[in-house]
């Protein structure tokens, strides 16, 4: 087909649903996700799905973009037999930003302001993954100060998004006590970023050179003070929840996926850890000083929606235990690299030295040059594999910066996750994927 | 120190020019005729996730540094594969002519590229031969253009002060 | 014969001044949070920025049964239709707060995706700036919301609307009790 064709298939109306009788066969087998073809292995017949249903017995009809229960403006539209969904699809978009064109136009220097936008549950993912791939093309070492903290301040965000996602999903399953717990912990760790980094959300603190300020006086007590309260917090709504017979059954057995559906569709994160994968890029393919720390990768067994919450509710807890072990082993030294080029000097300095003010200007005027060269990098957010490309074509600005959202991709999962399962399931298993739609449209 | 990359795709008989990226990552560069080839040898091989897909746009910056047996061309699909098993990465970097943007889908080995492909079509009017479902997914349905590309302006509202004093 | 039909004299002054109590004490938003400003949106309601205490902790999902829209994130222009079809699906009195830079002007997104300012689709009441606004930026804004409650006109009618009558931009006399646009509500400096 030539291009031509192609393109004109984009007429208004086609990122909707078509009915069931005008869809063919091999379109209806995506519901069961029949994709998962092994190049060497059998491909599901697509005869063999239950297509007996005429048209006038399924309904299709609209969830969202401004729905209490989507995350963010996710809309669904969900083709329903009764109560049971038969196939689904999400339509993205609502929140497209143009953040990709808008890190064309900003300096290195401003990129991580842009990128924190994108996950806005954990911001300071974004920005690691964006520094690292800029360290990488610089090929500047990163002090180990600088390095622990970063791994401080995202294992910190990582119980932050995961108490976020711990309280929504409760609101979600109409446990809205769940909600104001999981809000008031998140508090504590917010409150802790306000004073480390000047903001509560979307801190553009970790840049390409280090971190943007020291930690503050006390902090060691500040984060003792977290980790010695929020596993306790953590055991209580575990005791609120888990044995909860309402949440059991909304959530045992509903919105199961199998290993090798999930790594068909690249789902990552506790999408794939539910359902029995180990693969968690800090302990697979280590970066910081994941290497050095002890910690567990939690797994599940059935990769269902309750698999998935008990996988984010220990990581909170995995979290922690990192988190104690930065407290305890945090080097000193520099928290930015001292390479006059890449990061501005100390503010006292200015006073003193022409060249200090030179460069001071440079930087947060013109920004600093990275060398030609394209790399990928990938860290382990929350939601999964967060990935950032990143094209430098020698001057001051990246040429090309794209990021890869653990939830853009982990979308692609729901069809075959909601096959089956009622509305009210519907809710529950889009509530456990936990799309965030800043960095799935981006 | 070959790789499984690398080794795999000599395997299959396919010996595409390779360079590293930053940081030692392993890069094969691969013809558009034998891009489905390659990607099917390198998922036997146990590259059995697709992380990533997307496209840039050369057009300001086409003298790139490339192998000498590759020819530069607009766009490039880059696709990012992840061995579970093996813990390793590699990446493809297909050239897509402009006037001829078509590039066959890797939906049938790795269904987890369908919104990438979507939105590398939408944002910058590569197409997908073969996607199910091959419609915008970022922009609304009626969009002109293809935002990323990159002579596609930002589309700045130029910021006026109200009562701002003239010049002096 | 509605409220439309009241005309302000004495007899009806102290009615006003109950109604308007009524509308202010208990204005429920709707659910409209779009990006980074709706998770301060959802602390400002949670335990520790308690918006219960204004009687606004009640998110109402349907449009019909909500007051407020606090337009919380950037608005896209797939979304821009959207939003202006639920706040047509309000009921008066409706109010708007634009809450973020991002719904005010754009933000930091100056580019063909973000509608440059969420005024040029709804008529707004209140800006509140941030990026994120913190929620007790969020409180001050809906404090200056319930004052302009108090300090408006009962039958609140905005220039260019279906109906309306009064133009305060350039008949500021028309009804001399009417606070004046230009006046800033002044709450004092938030902390």
């Amino acid at each position: 087909m030539t291009s031509e064709e192609l393109k004109a298939e984009t007429s208004e109306g086609l990122q909707e649903l078509q009915e069931r009788e005008g869809t063919d066969p091999v379109t209806l087998a995506i519901e069961e996700g029949s994709p998962v073809r092994l190049p060497e292995g059998p491909t599901l017949d697509p005869g063999d799905i239950d297509v007996e249903f005429g048209e006038d017995e399924t309904m299709i009809i609209n969830m969202g973009p401004q729905h209490p229960s989507t995350h963010g403006v996710l809309r669904i539209m969900l083709e329903l037999e009764g109560e049971t969904v038969l196939r689904s699809k999400p339509i993205i978009g609502y929140l497209h930003t143009g953040m990709e064109k808008t890190g064309e136009e900003l300096t290195y220097v401003q990129g991580a302001t842009n990128v924190t936008r994108m996950d806005y549950l954990s911001p300071l993912h974004n920005e690691l993954v964006f520094s690292l791939a800029v360290e990488a093309l610089l090929g500047i070492e990163m002090p180990p100060r600088a390095t622990w903290i970063r791994m401080l301040m995202t294992e910190l965000n990582r119980i932050s998004s995961h108490l976020l996602w711990m309280a929504t999903n409760g609101m979600d399953l109409a446990s809205t006590s769940m909600m104001i717990y999981g809000f008031r912990d998140r508090e504590m760790v917010l409150s802790f970023f306000e004073k480390t980094t000047g903001l509560r959300m979307n801190h553009d603190y970790i840049r390409p050179g280090g971190v943007a300020a020291d930690l503050p006086d006390g902090w060691e007590d500040d984060v003792m003070a977290i980790v010695e309260t929020i596993p306790g917090r953590v055991d209580e709504y575990d005791e609120i929840l888990t044995g909860q017979p309402i949440f059991k059954h909304r959530t045992e057995g509903v919105g199961i996926i199998s290993p090798e559906l999930a790594v068909a569709m690249s789902a990552t994160g506790p999408i794939l850890r539910a359902s029995g994968v180990a693969w968690d890029l800090r302990r697979a393919m280590p970066y910081l000083a994941y290497d050095e720390v002890d910690f567990d990768v939690i797994v599940g067994t059935v990769g269902d929606t309750f698999d998935r919450y008990a996988v984010r509710l220990n990581e909170i807890r995995e979290s922690c235990k990192i988190v104690r072990q930065c407290v305890e082993r945090m080097p000193l030294g520099d928290y930015r690299a001292q390479d006059k080029k890449v990061t501005p000097p100390p503010r006292a300095r200015i006073d003193e030295s022409m060249e200090a003010l030179i460069h001071h200007f440079k930087i947060f005027t013109r920004g600093f040059e990275v060398p030609t060269g394209e790399v990928y990098t990938a860290i382990e957010s929350p939601r999964g594999e967060l990935g950032c490309y990143l094209v430098a074509d020698g001057s001051n600005k990246p040429y090309r910066m794209h990021i890869r959202a653990p939830s853009f991709v982990n979308l692609q999962s729901l069809p075959p996750l909601l096959r089956g399962g009622l509305i009210a399931d519907a809710v529950a298993v889009i509530s456990s994927v936990d799309p965030v739609m800043g960095e799935v449209d981006r | 120190m070959t790789t499984m990359g690398a080794s795999a795709a000599e395997l299959a008989g396919l010996t595409e020019s390779s360079s590293t990226g930053a940081g030692g990552q392993e890069v094969l560069h691969v013809t558009r005729e034998r891009y489905l080839e390659v990607a099917g040898a390198l998922r036997s091989a146990g590259f059995e996730m697709c992380a990533d897909l997307c496209v840039v746009d050369y057009l300001r910056h086409f003298e790139r540094p490339l192998p000498q047996a590759v020819t530069p061309e607009r766009f490039e699909v880059v696709v990012n594969l992840v061995s579970l098993e093996h813990h390793q990465r590699v990446r493809l970097r297909v050239q897509v002519p402009d006037g001829d943007p078509v590039v066959p889908t890797l939906f049938n080995l790795y269904p987890g590229t369908e919104n990438m492909e979507r939105e590398a079509f939408d944002l910058y009017g590569v197409c997908f031969e073969g996607h199910p479902d091959h419609t915008r997914i970022l922009m609304p349905d009626d969009w002109e253009g293809h935002p990323l590309r990159k002579d596609y302006s930002v589309g700045r509202v130029p910021v006026q002060f109200k009562q701002a004093p003239g010049p002096r | 014969m509605g409220l439309e039909d009241l005309s302000h004299n004495f007899l009806t002054g102290s009615l006003e001044e109950l109604v308007k109590w009524a509308r202010r004490s208990s204005v429920w938003p709707a659910t409209f949070g779009l990006a980074c400003c709706a998770i301060e949106m959802m602390a400002a309601g949670a335990a520790d920025f308690d918006l219960a205490r204004f009687g606004m902790e009640v998110f109402r999902g349907s449009p019909r049964q909500a007051d407020l829209m606090v337009v919380a994130g950037r608005v896209s222009q797939k979304m821009a239709p959207v939003l202006r079809q639920v706040y047509d699906q309000m009921v008066e009195p409706k109010w708007v707060i634009s809450m973020g830079v991002c719904a005010s002007t754009g933000g930091m997104f100056n580019n063909y995706a973000i509608v440059q300012g969420v005024d040029q689709i709804v008529p707004v009441d209140v800006y509140a700036p941030g990026c994120p606004p913190s929620p007790q930026t969020l409180i001050h804004a809906i404090l200056t919301l319930h004052e302009k409650i108090r300090l408006g006109e009962l039958t609140q009618r905005r220039p260019g609307e279906r109906g309306a009558g009064i133009d305060l931009a350039t008949e500021p006399a028309a009804s001399g009790w009417v606070a004046s646009p230009s006046t800033a509500v002044r709450l004092g400096t938030p902390r």
